[in-house]
Parts: C-alpha cells; sequence; structure tokens
C-alpha cells in the first residue's frame, strides 16, 4: 500500500490541513465581542408585510437588537430611490417564501435562534406561482427573452428531414447544498472601517459590493475568505443576508456573526433553475444532421432576472448546416437562481445530449459513430477553428475503456437475472475563459518564494495548481512554494467561476516567474556569475534579502481569430433493476479534453466531483416545492438527495493533456464546468440502452423507470 | 432557546418515576429523531429524561427467545454474533437504515418511537393534522410521493419511517412496557397504530410507559431471508418501500413464511393474507406473484405515489426470488 505520508509534489498544498481541521473556515473566527445572527424568514410566497411584531423577541434574553424595514439600519445605498427591489430592510414587499425580513442579534446563537421565533409578520398575501409549468401554461404569465434568438441557415430545417425527432426533457430545481452552511462575519468598527470572514468565490466582488451599499472607500473593506467549504457557484455574489449582518454589525457597534440554516439554503442562496426544452433535430438516412432546433424554458424570479446559457451548445457542438434556438426566462415567485456547476450549459446539454442519442436510435446508428460522423471540423456559430479540439481521439480513449464494444444497439440486449445492463455516452463543453488577474511575487534568498493574488479557492485546489506552475517556472521545490490567496487587499483577481482561475490567474503566475526568472538572469550576468546560477547565491551576492515583481495578466486578439472551448466525454454503464426500477451507476470513463493538466492530482479530482455531481443531477437531486404553498417541503439533507459514496462507482479519468496553443502560457484550459456538463445524459442514453425506456426528466429516479 | 429541564437517571424505576410527574417530559435516548424535532418546534417537551444510563442493553437468549433491551443501540444489535446466527433478518433490516452514525447511537425503543418523516409534520406553516389535529393532511392533494397506500385516513397518510420494526413485525416479537404498576406485554404488530381519526398517536405506548424490551421467538428462519429496501439512493435514504421475508423451505415446498412491508403505511405492514396463501405451496415465481397480488387487495394511491401500486408487488416477488435463491 502507498504509504500517503510521503509527500508527491501533486499534492494539495492545503491537504494536511484540511483533513487535520487546520483549515480555518469562515464560521470559525472567534473575534472579541462575537454577536450572534438569526434571520426570521417569511412565510407566506407573495404580498406586503403589514406588521412585525418584534417585542417579545427584543425582550429575549440576551437579545442586542431586532433588525428589519422598521427600523432601516443605515445603508446608504438602500436610503437611495429606485434600484435593485430586493433592498433587504428597505421593502416591505415578498417576492418568495423563505424571504429574510428581519434579523435578531443576541449574545449566543441559541438566544437569537428563540427571539428569532418570537417575532410575528402579518402580511397582505397576493395571488402567486412557484411553477414554471404553470406560467407556460398561462398566457398572461410573463415570460422574456433571456437570449437573443439564433439562427444559421433554415429555421426548423428537422421537420422536413429524412429522419427526425422532436422531444421536451425537463429538469427540476437543483439546490447547491455545499457542505458548508451560508453566512458571513460582519466586524464594523467606528472608524467605518469592515471587516468580513465571508464565504465567497471572490474576496474583491465582495469587497466591491458591500464598499457600494455602503458608500465607504473599497479600501475600508477587508475581506476574508481563504478556506471555503465547496461553492459550485452559490458563492458569486453578495447575498441580501450578507448585507444584514455588515448592517448589524454596523448598527450595534459589534461583530456579528450569521450562518443560515440548512433549511435557508434552500431559499435565499440560489438554485440550478428548473427547466423545461425542446429539441428538434433532423439528420439523412445515412447519418448527417441536417436540422437542430433547440427552445428553452428557464426559471427566473420577479425581482430580478436570471439567464444563463442553456442554448449555447446546440450552435456550434454538431456539424449542422441549419440550426436555430430561443431561449426563454419565466419570472416565478421563488428565490432568484445562481449559476450551478455546469450552469445553464449542464442544463442544455441534458436535452440536446440526450436527443443526440434519440436521433442515432431513430438511424438505428451506434451513437458513438453518429457523434464521430457529425463531430464540427470548425466553430460554425462563430466561423473559427476551434483552437485546439481533440474530441475523437477523446471518444475512442473512452470507448475502449468503459468497453463499448459490449453495447448493443437495440436497448433491452444484457440481462443478468433482473438487471439489464446499459451504456451510454455524452458530451460535454464549456467555454475557456481567461479573465485578467493581478500576482505579486516575493523571491526570498532563503530559497522560498511567495506568491499573492486575492482569487478564490472553493475546493478545486488553486493553491495547488499555481505552485505547480511556479514550480516548473522556477524548479523551486514545492514545499518552498507559498500561494496566498482569499484575501482582498491582496494584487486583484477576479471572482472563481465559469472554470477561469487556473487560465487566468495561473497566466499571472507564469508571468510573474518569467520575470523573476529573467530578473534573477540579468542579475547574475551584472554579477559575473554563471547564467546557470541558483537564484540564492544570485540573490547573496547582489546582497538581496528578495526581490519582488507584481504582474497584471490578461489575453490578447486570439478569441477574434479562434473559438476557445475546454471539452469532455462521459461514458457510464448502468445497471437497472427491472422489477424495482433502481438505476446503479456502474462503471464511469470522463475523458478531459481541456489543454495541458497543469495539476494532475486535483485535476482529476474535478473530474471525480464531476461525476459524482453529474449522478446526482442524473438520479437523485430534486428540490421539490409545494405549490399550493410555495414552500420546499424536502429542504434538508436527508430528503434532498445528493450522493452517497454507495451511489459512486470507481471512477476512471483520463485526460488528453495536449497544450492548446494559444489560450495562455502554460496551454491550459478550465475544466470545473464540464466535470459535470452532458453527465446526466450519458447516464439517461445508458438508462434507455439498457431497458428501451426514454425518461425525459430528471431525476431518474425508480418511479420513473417503473412508469 | 426554549428552555427545557434535563434530567438523567440510571434505573428504569427512577425513570417511569419522574416521567409520571410531568405531562410534558420526554425520555430521550439516541435523541437522532426527537432533537430534529425540538429545532423544528414540532416538539417542545418541559423536560427531558435521558435514559441512556438506564441498564436496558441487553441481546440475550432466554430460553427460546432473543431478549433485546430497549436502549440497546441499532449497531449493537446489528452487528451481535446472536442476532446474526438467529435473527439474520432482523440484522439485514437495522443495516438498511439511517447510516452508521446514525445507528451507532439510534435505540431499538427509539427506532420503534421515532415520527413520520413527513415533510408537512415538520414544517410548522403547514396543515398537519398529526402534528396539529385538526389543521388538515398537506400531504393529500400535496407532495405524496413518499407516502402510505394502505390503512390511510382521510386525515393522514403519513409512513412509519423503520426498517427495524418492518422485520420485527415479520418476525413475531413482542413488546415488553412497564409502568409504576408493573409490566406489561403487547405484540409488536399491536404496538403501532393506523391514523384513523387520531393521526397525532402513532402507537398504542400509553403517556406513563417507558419501552423496555423486546422478546422475539426464535424461527426456523436463518437461512430463506431478505431484507429488500428500494429507495431513491443507495443509503442514507428512507424507503419508496421495503420488504421483510422470511422463508422455511422444504425442498422447494414453502413450509413456513413471513412477510412484511415498510414505506407503505402508518405501521409496518404484515401481509398475513399472503402469507396464508404461500405456506403448504410451491416456491414458484407465479406462486410469488399471486401471494404479491393478494397483499394489494385494499391498496390505495394518492397521485404521486401510485408508482407503489405497481413497485410495492414488485418487491415482494423480489425479495421473495431474493430469499428463496439464498444457498
Amino acid at each position: 500500500m502507498k504509504n500517503l505520508m510521503v509527500k508527491d509534489e501533486n499534492d494539495r498544498v492545503d491537504g494536511v490541513l484540511k483533513v487535520t481541521g487546520q483549515a480555518k473556515y469562515f464560521a470559525e473566527f472567534e473575534l472579541p465581542g462575537l454577536t450572534y445572527g438569526v434571520l426570521v424568514t417569511s412565510t407566506i410566497t407573495k404580498g406586503k408585510i403589514t406588521g412585525l411584531d418584534t417585542k417579545s423577541a427584543e425582550r429575549a434574553p440576551g437579545v442586542i437588537a431586532v433588525l428589519s424595514h422598521l427600523n432601516k439600519p443605515s445603508a446608504p445605498l438602500y436610503e437611495q430611490e429606485g434600484g435593485s427591489p430586493m433592498k433587504i430592510f428597505y421593502t416591505d414587499k415578498i417576492f418568495f417564501n423563505g424571504q429574510p425580513i428581519a434579523i435578531v442579534i443576541a449574545n449566543t446563537f441559541e438566544r437569537a435562534t428563540y427571539a428569532a421565533s418570537l417575532v410575528k409578520a402579518t402580511y397582505e398575501k397576493e395571488a402567486f406561482n412557484t411553477d414554471l409549468h404553470k406560467a407556460l401554461k398561462d398566457a398572461a404569465a410573463k415570460k422574456l427573452q433571456g437570449q437573443p434568438n439564433y439562427k444559421r441557415g433554415i429555421e426548423n430545417a428537422y421537420q422536413t428531414a429524412e429522419v427526425k425527432i422532436e422531444q421536451e426533457y425537463n429538469l427540476p430545481i437543483e439546490t447547491h447544498n455545499p457542505m458548508e452552511l451560508h453566512g458571513i462575519i460582519a466586524d464594523w468598527k467606528p472608524n467605518n472601517q469592515v471587516t468580513v470572514y465571508a464565504k465567497t468565490q471572490g474576496v474583491k466582488a465582495t469587497q466591491n459590493t458591500i464598499a457600494n451599499v455602503f458608500k465607504i472607500p473599497l479600501t475600508n473593506v477587508q475581506v476574508n475568505s481563504e478556506f471555503v467549504g465547496g461553492g459550485f457557484g452559490m458563492g458569486l455574489r453578495t447575498w441580501p443576508l450578507e448585507i444584514a449582518t455588515v448592517m448589524a454589525s454596523k448598527h450595534i457597534g459589534k461583530p456579528v456573526k450569521l450562518v443560515i440554516t440548512r433549511m435557508q439554503m434552500f431559499t435565499m442562496v440560489g438554485n440550478r433553475p428548473a427547466a423545461t426544452q425542446k429539441v428538434g433535430l433532423g439528420a439523412t438516412k445515412d447519418g448527417k444532421l441536417t436540422g437542430i432546433t433547440h427552445t428553452a424554458f428557464g426559471e427566473s424570479s420577479t425581482y430580478e432576472n436570471f439567464t444563463e446559457g442553456v442554448v449555447n451548445m446546440a450552435k456550434f457542438m454538431y456539424q449542422c448546416d441549419n440550426v436555430n434556438t430561443a431561449y426563454t426566462i419565466v419570472p416565478v415567485d421563488l428565490g432568484v437562481p445562481i449559476w450551478m456547476r455546469g450552469p445553464g450549459e449542464a442544463t442544455g446539454a441534458f436535452a440536446l445530449e440526450s436527443a443526440i442519442d434519440e436521433i442515432a436510435h431513430a438511424l438505428d446508428m451506434d451513437p458513438l459513430e453518429f457523434r464521430i460522423k457529425n463531430d464540427p471540423e470548425m466553430d460554425q456559430q462563430r466561423n473559427k477553428p476551434f483552437s485546439s479540439k481533440n474530441i475523437k481521439e477523446a471518444y475512442k480513449i473512452g470507448a475502449e475503456k468503459i468497453g463499448w464494444s459490449q453495447r448493443k444497439n437495440k436497448p433491452g440486449s444484457i440481462k443478468e437475472g433482473p438487471w439489464q445492463t446499459g451504456y451510454g455516452v455524452s458530451i460535454g463543453v464549456f467555454n475557456a475563459n481567461r479573465g485578467k488577474a493581478s500576482v505579486k511575487g516575493v523571491l526570498k534568498a532563503d530559497g522560498s518564494l511567495l506568491l499573492q493574488s486575492a482569487t478564490s479557492d472553493i475546493g478545486p485546489g488553486t493553491g495547488t495548481g499555481m505552485t505547480l506552475i511556479a514550480h516548473k517556472l522556477l524548479g523551486i521545490p514545492v514545499e518552498k512554494i507559498t500561494f496566498e490567496l482569499g484575501d482582498s487587499s491582496l494584487p486583484t483577481a477576479p471572482s472563481q467561476g465559469g472554470s477561469a482561475t487556473l487560465s487566468t490567474v495561473g497566466s499571472a503566475v507564469n508571468d510573474v516567474c518569467v520575470s523573476l526568472k529573467s530578473t534573477i538572469a540579468e542579475l547574475a550576468a551584472n554579477s559575473n556569475m554563471s547564467a546557470t546560477s541558483d537564484f540564492i547565491s544570485v540573490l547573496k551576492k547582489n546582497n538581496l534579502p528578495s526581490i519582488e515583481v507584481n504582474k497584471e495578466s490578461q489575453g490578447g486578439k486570439e478569441r477574434d481569430n479562434y473559438s476557445l472551448y475546454s471539452f469532455s466525454i462521459h461514458f457510464v454503464q448502468v445497471k437497472v433493476h427491472e422489477l424495482t426500477g433502481v438505476v446503479k451507476v456502474s462503471k464511469i470513463v470522463s475523458v478531459g479534453d481541456s489543454g495541458t493538466i497543469v495539476s494532475p492530482k486535483t485535476a482529476r479530482s474535478q473530474m471525480v466531483g464531476g461525476a459524482v455531481g453529474g449522478i446526482g443531477m442524473a438520479l437523485t437531486e430534486e428540490s421539490i416545492i409545494d405549490h399550493r404553498y410555495g414552500r420546499y417541503i424536502n429542504n434538508n439533507f436527508a430528503d434532498y438527495h445528493v450522493p452517497v459514496n454507495a451511489d459512486v462507482p470507481e471512477i476512471e479519468v483520463h485526460f488528453i493533456n495536449k497544450p492548446d496553443p494559444v489560450i495562455n502560457p502554460m496551454g491550459a484550459k478550465g475544466m470545473g464546468e464540464i466535470a459535470l456538463i452532458g453527465f446526466s445524459a450519458a447516464v439517461a442514453n445508458a438508462v434507455f440502452n439498457a431497458t428501451g425506456k426514454r425518461i425525459r426528466t430528471l431525476p431518474i429516479t425508480p418511479d420513473k423507470v417503473l412508469a | 432557546m426554549i428552555n427545557f429541564q434535563y434530567l438523567r437517571t440510571t434505573s428504569a424505576k427512577s425513570a417511569i418515576a419522574l416521567l409520571s410527574k410531568d405531562k410534558n417530559a420526554k425520555f430521550l435516548a439516541g435523541g437522532t429523531n426527537l432533537i430534529d424535532l425540538m429545532k423544528r418546534g414540532v416538539s417542545s417537551p418541559d423536560k427531558l429524561i435521558d435514559i441512556n444510563h438506564v441498564p436496558l442493553k441487553q441481546i440475550e437468549q432466554v430460553g427460546n427467545k432473543i431478549h433485546i433491551g430497549a436502549l440497546a443501540s441499532n449497531t449493537a444489535v446489528a452487528e451481535s454474533a446472536l442476532i446474526k446466527e438467529k435473527l439474520p433478518l432482523l440484522a439485514q433490516a437495522l443495516e438498511a437504515g439511517a447510516s452508521a452514525q446514525l445507528r451507532n447511537v439510534a435505540t431499538v425503543g427509539g427506532n420503534m418511537m421515532q415520527r413520520t418523516r413527513c415533510g408537512y409534520f415538520y414544517d410548522t406553516e403547514m396543515p398537519c393534522n398529526k402534528r396539529k389535529p385538526g389543521s388538515g393532511c398537506g400531504a393529500i392533494g400535496g407532495f405524496n410521493r413518499m407516502h402510505a397506500i394502505f390503512g390511510t385516513s382521510e386525515n393522514c397518510i403519513a409512513v412509519h419511517p423503520s426498517d427495524m420494526c418492518v422485520a420485527l413485525v415479520a418476525l413475531d416479537a413482542e413488546v415488553i412496557l412497564a409502568n409504576a404498576k408493573g409490566e406489561r406485554r403487547i405484540l409488536f404488530k399491536d404496538f403501532h397504530r393506523l391514523p384513523g381519526d387520531t393521526p397525532q398517536l402513532d402507537n398504542n405506548l400509553k403517556n406513563d410507559e417507558l419501552i423496555v424490551r423486546l422478546e422475539i421467538p426464535i424461527h426456523p428462519f436463518s437461512k430463506n431471508i431478505h431484507y429488500l429496501k428500494v429507495r431513491d439512493r443507495t443509503s442514507y435514504a428512507f424507503a419508496l418501500v421495503s420488504a421483510a421475508v422470511a422463508i422455511e423451505l422444504q425442498g422447494n415446498q414453502i413450509k413456513d413464511v413471513r412477510l412484511a412491508l415498510g414505506g407503505v403505511a402508518h405501521k409496518p405492514w404484515r401481509l398475513t393474507s399472503s402469507e396464508a396463501f404461500l405456506k403448504g405451496k410451491e416456491a414458484t415465481l407465479e406462486n410469488f406473484q399471486q401471494a404479491a397480488q393478494l397483499a394489494m387487495a385494499d391498496a390505495k394511491g394518492y397521485g404521486e405515489n401510485d408508482f407503489k401500486l405497481k413497485l410495492t408487488p414488485n418487491t415482494i416477488i423480489e425479495a421473495l426470488n431474493l430469499a428463496k435463491s439464498k444457498a
């Protein structure tokens, strides 16, 4: 057995801290005089607060303050007219059930919890709707264009194709549900300096929002968020509950900690919105796609619009001259959604990738053969070549590893006792982003390198990736490299989202290291040292304790000439029980085509995590609302089913690992999203192959298989 | 926080004495369900009487019966060599329940006393006749995918969530209860109630009583047994439908059989007519199918749980198949 105590240079730099409990998450910070906030939430779905009785709460033991729209705690932006309608404590309007309407602050969490239960609201109720499908049937319900309609060639060309399919696909609300509950600690000082310990995917974004709402200089806001216990997108904005906590600290002049409950995680920190989609595909008899039509309706809220890239993939993923898409958002009386891993593309890929399997079946073709036959040589949407794309190779590797040759094209062909076996494949794709970031590097005469950037690590291993980039360029041992992040006072970096961190911040790390290298070479030359002299001797010879470099890095015009995407291919084998309808994913092979793999272990972990999330999306996860009340029914970890270990088979991960020639100096494209995108369709396709049942509504639970 | 008194006792006698002093007192054992209920505002006892130190953890053979103390943990029972040998169906059912962490602290008595997991019962903003008699049933006409198809009433369609209890009702267990006056025994099948007009009552335990132990006769069912739990994920999920099956085979003939279901009723659901049908017959698929159909005589779906009308007989058949095929 491998000795886990022997360090591997590819190990997670914060692995030991995490598994020994030394990594400190936001809620673990203890400040002198810390107080505790608990939110009171609306029990109606739409209407107006007509009365809020806070007297018994205010009299309860340990209570310091009860803040609500009645006392409008100071927040200069909210004091202005207009702007966002969801200005917490500056509106009496109720937009969704479970909306925060007051915060109770007490000297212990338990006392705040009890006092919060004593706050009684009265309401003027209005008719509401929380059901996407009801809104779609209601001609009077508001519908908004979510993205400009897209068309190339003939509209709805699939309808006149030799072979066609047209189907509807439905996804329920999925809730991010990271293990770590959301919240914040805010410490407002009398000099209007505020320090927060946050759970955020962007320390600079949080800093900006707080400075903006409270109209204080950016430098007055210090945001700390070194460790985040999972984000999956829900930490990509500063939520009203965070503003409420800062307001509370400012109001009482003491630090306030708020950690919301698991139930509150379902209503006030976003979700992957429910969606209903139609895909029409047409092909020639010999299997060439001649028409793709993808239309989607996604849930949004009544107080803010939310859009995502649900229909993006249909525009370029397959060689096809006639493509049209439409994406509509439908406001319902729920909290506003937010991107959830693989955001809209994961929603769209379930529909498109199921439909591709359906038309291959209609053609009596192996779906893999159909995919390869329709694999595009270039991006027809933008009329540009792909910067790099190795999909055919990825298909080949995955097919061999999963044992695709065992698959029978006729559904229901492989059976052992009551268990039917099936194989499925799908593709995932996401824009390979690169933003702008700054990194500071300090190379010291003690042989160490310090790198700093105000980026985040919600789990993918940002610090590990950055350390490995520096290690490869400078040859400094990984244990001598420190990468600091999660601190708003560090050089600016964007939020961690859209699979862009390694590409964006990694490029700046690259530039810092290249610059340090040339500075050392220059110093060596100037002090008559050989060009191969190590940096420690060069610094010592020059009596320099350290040298410092700051670099801002961003891409150039490569996007004008190329289409940059990351790709993944997911192969799954499932076993379906013919009597009970239980689906077990029995084997997974995911192949990533995302350029150079900088950090092999954490990259593999990303793919594994994506597959696990994909199993959840495909088989188990669904946030259920009783639309008569607008309230969630299964808002806890016992009833909202994220996959458990027993649901997850061995996951084989392969990477093409070929550098992308244009994206960035590392040749590395992001891969957080592609790990999940498309996975649910691979499972649904495998279930079809096993049973002949096409399930177009997620999650694929036993009742649907038996129906 | 809502203040309550916490008391700890080390004998059954003093526990019962403490309980009799306060109508709104509750025993605290593993607390895996009660604490959740208190946090959600569903239950607000004035007094918690911690009975974890009461010596009722025995797992032993007494004559031709197995005695299990009410405070034996689910893990202790599931892992007991005696139970694995003599009552393997019970061990299997326990292992299908909850998670390892929960089983480590959950007790046998607590498992029997756990409340339904119906979402309307836990949300104090929703109607629920079990939580608040007369407020209505949210699940009827609402989210009822997890709910009962047998023995329901217009007041409540909740299910009892236990796996352990399904095996116990199949195995003809008896429950020994004690109050200040002494002990009484009732059949396990009579411990839990149907909702009827009193959905607030889960069982027939009186409010001055303590569950002391279970007594389970030793059956010849040691080999051809199976507990099949069909659920939405492989572990830590409540049953959509579960079936406890024990067969005594002579050649391919069914000498004796026990059948019970979970996830389908307000109590663990024994299938006596299916048992009577199978007794003496050949263990064939046709007979299993007929027995499964017999079980469905009075079943009623409520919309979202209609699939259980198909899943239930299928689960019975598959559990019988699996029990039969054990070598």
